[in-house]
């Protein structure tokens, strides 16, 4: 398990052109980050230097768990969530086929997966292939994962984006109960978190 | 289910969904022999001599087929992604990814090998080893072949450049499994050949998820 999360330093580079560096930042369990800035100022990035799918030029990521430091390789293989841009699911599939792997490979079970289901509303899409559904409805099955299986460090790129207002603020419940619960999140977002957040500011 | 037995089921799914599963493979497996014959000429003595060769040719082409469907979809929807912030190494991602395209693709084709080589007129007597080399031949071809995937995926449209980089890795085995087939059909030492090609497999088996690991690791940054 992941209480905190630090940045320290980092520089990102895409291409040639340096997005940002010197950021520092600090998480704590039940803290939440929001990333702002324009567009290209590098919140995608950041994201996903954090998950580790991109390595920062300089500067590091540190992840530690309620024992000390924990290796980050470590921490993000059992600890992260993450929701990106594209979400992972396969077109052919069927929704709920693409819900029950994900939340296995995430470290949940089958009850967990409906229990999930039940609370985003995707009872009646699960037999549906995901190419059928809407935007909306494909990215409530991917926030689904987050309650399906249970990690602590959330990383959100635009989690509200294609969500109507019902699933907005069913979003923002889920994420309040993840951080009273003592859970992280890490977001880029042009949407308020619904708890007191640090704003990290980017392109500047 | 444990992560590496939901990554099976689930890649195993993928492959069939890719174009039919063992059946593309097969169905290209068995175009190549039906079009073999009408190139060499019909003189049955000519056909029955290459016919060793050619099926076991055939099935390691027919082993690329699928490759440049491998990780590309799992980049281009972000599963790749998630599949690196999972509880396995994106080295075993691979390997299981291999071992799914082997099952589905490779297994059968061993199975047809012999069949595919008595039907151009070969010695029944080699079936068993056509069997035996296009088990072990087909495990080697699929990692080998993932390598030449994951090195590529990143990038575009890189569909025969996974040939161009897989072909002449799989010359080795191509050799010790032809040779260890024709020693077994004319009765002279067979199993030095077979033990080579087995040998291979389990080096592919064993080394190639670290280089088809880093590859991902290079694509997905």
């Amino acid at each position: 398990m992941i209480t905190a999360l630090t940045g320290r330093d980092l520089a990102v580079k895409r291409g040639e052109r340096l997005l940002f560096e010197g950021l520092d930042f600090d998480v704590r369990a039940g803290g939440a980050v929001v990333v702002t800035g324009p567009n290209g100022a590098g919140k995608t990035s950041l994201i996903r230097a954090v998950a580790g799918l991109i390595a920062p030029v300089q500067g590091r990521i540190g992840f530690h768990g309620p024992a000390g430091p924990i290796e980050p390789d470590e921490a993000r293989r059992a600890g992260c969530h993450l929701i990106g841009h594209q979400d992972g699911l396969k077109g052919a599939r069927a929704a709920r086929e693409e819900l029950l792997f994900w939340t296995r490979w995430t470290g949940g079970g089958a009850a967990s997966a409906h229990r999930a289901a039940v609370l985003l509303g995707l009872e009646r899409i699960l037999p549906l292939e995901v190419r059928l559904l809407s935007a909306g409805q494909r990215r409530r099955l991917a926030l689904a994962r987050l309650i399906a299986a249970p990690r602590s460090l959330w990383l959100l790129d635009e989690p509200f984006v294609s969500l109507d207002g019902a699933a907005r603020a069913t979003l923002q419940e889920i994420l309040r109960r993840h951080l009273e619960e003592g859970g992280m999140v890490f977001a880029a977002s042009h949407e308020p978190l619904p708890v007191a957040a640090q704003i990290l500011e980017l392109g500047r | 289910m444990s992560a590496a037995g939901t990554l099976l089921a689930r890649e195993l799914r993928l492959v069939f969904a890719r174009g039919g599963g063992p059946l593309l493979a097969l169905g290209f497996f068995a175009c190549v022999a039906a079009v073999l014959p009408l190139a060499v000429g019909p003189a049955p003595g000519k056909l029955a001599l290459v016919a060793q060769g050619a099926a076991w040719t055939a099935l390691a082409l027919s082993m690329l087929l699928g490759l440049d469907r491998l990780f590309e979809p799992d980049l281009d929807d972000g599963a790749l992604d998630l599949l690196a912030l999972g509880p396995l190494p994106l080295a075993f991602v691979g390997a299981i990814k291999c071992l799914a395209q082997w099952l589905v693709n490779g297994a059968p084709l061993a199975l047809a090998a012999p069949i595919v080589e008595v039907a151009l007129g070969g010695p029944p007597r080699a079936a068993p080893m056509m069997l035996a080399a296009g088990a072990l031949g087909s495990l080697a071809f699929a990692f080998v072949g993932g390598t030449g995937a994951a090195l590529v995926v990143a990038a575009r449209r890189g569909g025969l450049l996974i040939a161009v980089i897989v072909i002449p890795l799989i010359v080795p085995p191509v050799i010790f499994g032809g040779v260890a087939i024709d020693a077994y059909a004319s009765g002279q030492p067979w199993a030095p050949a077979l033990a080579l090609l087995g040998a291979y497999a389990l080096a592919a088996v064993a080394l190639s998820p670290l280089a088809m690991g880093a590859a991902c690791r290079n694509a997905l940054g």
